[in-house]
């Protein structure tokens, strides 16, 4: 069965700051299981976002996406995303938004919804640990998402969003 | 014979030139940048694809024990992370002396051609079908995913799909769908249960015949463009790959095979352990990438392509019906024009796609892959090489380990790297044929984009982060200042700065 609230992570462990996502949703996993929470919610990592995840949205009554971000402010953005069609040129990934529109194109109706989390970083050096500002805005992050973990509630997770 | 000549890769005078960046390269995996020099006739006279980041990674691994190497190896590339997990676990089979189990082959085997399938499928569905299908010059705004995905809804959702049961190929042999620990030194950690097995079968049927439809689709771009797609970017290159001791084409193992303009055979089936004896790594000073070449050739003369073009080529025949027959028609295809066109990688890189999916096809009905003997080991060894044939060429992992059992060497050739010098003459024969002596535009400029992509390159960067991609073209006087510039906006459209 489908848990109906997935968390995403993307991040690569190995890159300084961009272990946060993946750090975030590997401290709640035991945290999750101890609160009984295993079958609500699912928790999952990958590298980078790309086209095949939208599989992973089917059947979702709400997706948080969670990602390291060079440029938001601190310690993190919390917000609402959409389905947008990316014009852009990319590489390898698909940002959050474009992967909802996918999943439009693929599969003829709109995605779950969606929020994106992101968590400023400062240094994404090769085999850099994570930096002690990174390390601070990481648990300001994961008090936002054991909020969010407690309540299925969408009104009570927009009410979290900034603007 | 001798390779072409190496012109355009240094301006005889570069003083007083103009100086144009594609920075960084987009749809490629990583981060590269293209410079080009050109005087005031627009006429182009120097042109070199760099690659921006500094891997350092054999660094990284150094100090660590060998047996984290298959699992560490996969934090280098976010796309291809099975492929250095396979090519770690082979270069630590010899480290501990195994002769592998027919279990611990077959699966690690189905891994690797469910990460053909998947990472063929992610080019030629969403990376390279803008280009192919809208045309290099089209609507920037277009040309893109999502414009693929409302032009022909049915080829992007194929694509998702492929890729989707190539993943779950790899989640079940590795484990996990990512950080697998599936291939081990010496073997696998776990088999393919029947389950496991009958849940990938039900979907292996569909998976060949859209697999069959991409071949179609690549040979009739051909078809429908003869003419550019013969010529775009063509260049002649020495070749390298892997086959089979009959001379299959084979993606896991075998002996190495180099091959000259003509097709004269350098040296064929030359056992890989000893690596370094036929190809060598020339450093240049403008480029953090290497520049292999086959020693006996020399620096200028010796450089080579690998890849999905070559290993189709090369190889004396494939060992699945479906994709033989689709090699014979490659190979006949206008008089052989399409084989040698820097745009048959795309054609090629289907015929591997379908071979992967008919090898997959064969592997799951192998009942070896419900056997439970998964590890063995021998004699401890001090040094281990594995090569295997990873999605975009050629893949080296080079280690040394000491009496502590810690990595004390590494050295990676990645595919990329082995196609270095090959991406700079096509973009070379690119600039010629496209840019010198006209006024670039964006239209003009992705033409080399285009050329790059067709190799696929993966330029090392599993970085991601939000906000990191612009794509900007700088106008420098002879003094590096920035006279004008150029912004690709996230939104696609272009704005002056």
């Amino acid at each position: 069965m489908t848990a109906p609230i997935l968390f995403f992570a993307v991040g690569n462990e190995s890159r300084g700051d961009d272990a946060l996502a993946p750090l975030l949703v590997r401290g709640l996993n035991g945290w999750s299981k101890a609160e009984g929470l295993a079958k609500r919610l699912e928790l999952l990592e990958d590298y980078q976002l790309q086209v095949e995840h939208i599989t992973d949205l089917v059947g979702r009554d709400a997706v948080l996406f969670i990602d390291a971000d060079f440029s938001c402010t601190e310690p993190y953005d919390f917000s609402e995303i959409f389905a947008a069609k990316d014009e852009s040129y990319t590489s390898h990934a698909v940002n959050p938004a474009a992967l909802l529109h996918a999943y439009r194109r693929v599969y003829g109706a709109d995605s779950p919804p969606a929020f994106l989390l992101r968590i400023r970083g400062h240094d994404f050096g090769l085999g850099d640990p994570l930096s002690e500002r990174a390390a601070a805005n990481l648990d300001h992050a994961t008090r936002l998402a054991v909020e969010l973990c407690k309540s299925a509630s969408l009104d009570y997770w927009r009410g979290l969003t900034k603007g | 014979m001798t390779n072409p000549t190496n012109d355009l890769e240094t301006a005889a005078h570069p003083e007083g030139l103009r100086r144009v960046a594609i920075d960084p390269v987009s749809r490629v995996e990583g981060h590269g940048k293209v410079t080009l020099l050109l005087d005031e006739n627009d006429r182009v006279h120097q042109v070199r694809l760099h690659i921006v980041e500094f891997r350092g990674f054999e660094k990284f691994v150094q100090g660590r024990p060998y047996w984290e190497a298959p699992v560490m190896v996969q934090r280098l590339c976010g796309i291809c992370p099975v492929s250095h997990h396979i090519a770690a676990s082979k270069a630590m089979d010899m480290i501990v002396g195994a002769t592998l189990t027919p279990t611990a082959e077959k699966v690690r085997r189905l891994m690797h051609y469910g990460q053909i399938l998947q990472s063929h499928a992610l080019h030629f569905f969403h990376l390279s079908s803008p280009d192919l299908l809208f045309g290099f010059d089209s609507d920037v705004a277009r040309r893109n995913i999502a414009g693929i995905a409302a032009a022909y809804p049915e080829i992007a959702k194929q694509g998702v799909l492929l890729r989707k049961f190539g993943q779950e190929a790899i989640r079940i042999t590795a484990g996990k769908r990512i950080h697998g620990t599936g291939s081990i030194p010496g073997g696998v950690n776990k088999n393919v249960s029947a389950e496991e097995r009958d849940y990938l079968l039900k979907d292996i049927g569909q998976v060949m015949a859209w697999s069959r439809e991409a071949v179609g689709i690549a040979r009739r771009l051909f078809e429908q463009n003869l003419d550019l797609y013969n010529n775009f970017a063509r260049f002649d290159a020495h070749t390298l790959n892997l086959v089979r001791a009959d001379g299959a084409l084979d993606l896991y193992h075998g002996g190495l095979r180099a091959r000259d303009l003509s097709g004269n055979t350098l040296f064929d089936h030359y056992d890989y352990r000893h690596y370094w004896d036929v190809i060598f790594e020339d450093v240049k000073p403008w480029s953090y990438m290497k520049f292999p070449f086959l020693r006996s050739l020399g620096p200028d003369q010796g450089w080579y392509r690998v890849g999905p073009l070559t290993r189709v080529t090369q190889c004396d025949f494939i060992p699945t019906p479906l994709a033989e027959q689709a090699r014979k028609e490659f190979l006949a295809f206008n008089g052989g024009s399409a084989a040698r066109a820097t745009l048959g990688f795309h054609w090629a890189r289907m015929i591997e796609m379908l071979h992967a999916a008919e090898t997959m096809e064969e592997l799951l009905h192998d009942s070896d892959l419900q056997g439970a003997d998964l590890v063995s080991s021998g004699k401890r060894q001090a040094r281990g090489v594995g090569v295997i044939e990873a999605p975009r060429g050629t893949l080296i992992h080079h280690y040394k380990v000491d009496e502590h059992d810690q990595i004390v060497r590494c050295n990676l050739i990645v595919s990329t790297t082995h196609n270095n010098q090959a991406m700079n003459e096509a973009i070379r024969s690119v600039a010629r044929q496209y840019i010198d002596g006209r006024k670039l535009t964006e239209g003009l400029l992705n033409h080399i984009e285009v050329a790059i992509r067709a190799f696929d390159p993966c330029l090392s960067c599993a970085t991601h982060a939000l906000g990191k991609m612009p794509l900007q073209v700088e106008l420098l006087d002879a003094a590096a200042e920035r006279i004008d510039v150029l912004a690709r906006a996230s939104d696609g459209t272009f704005c002056a700065d």
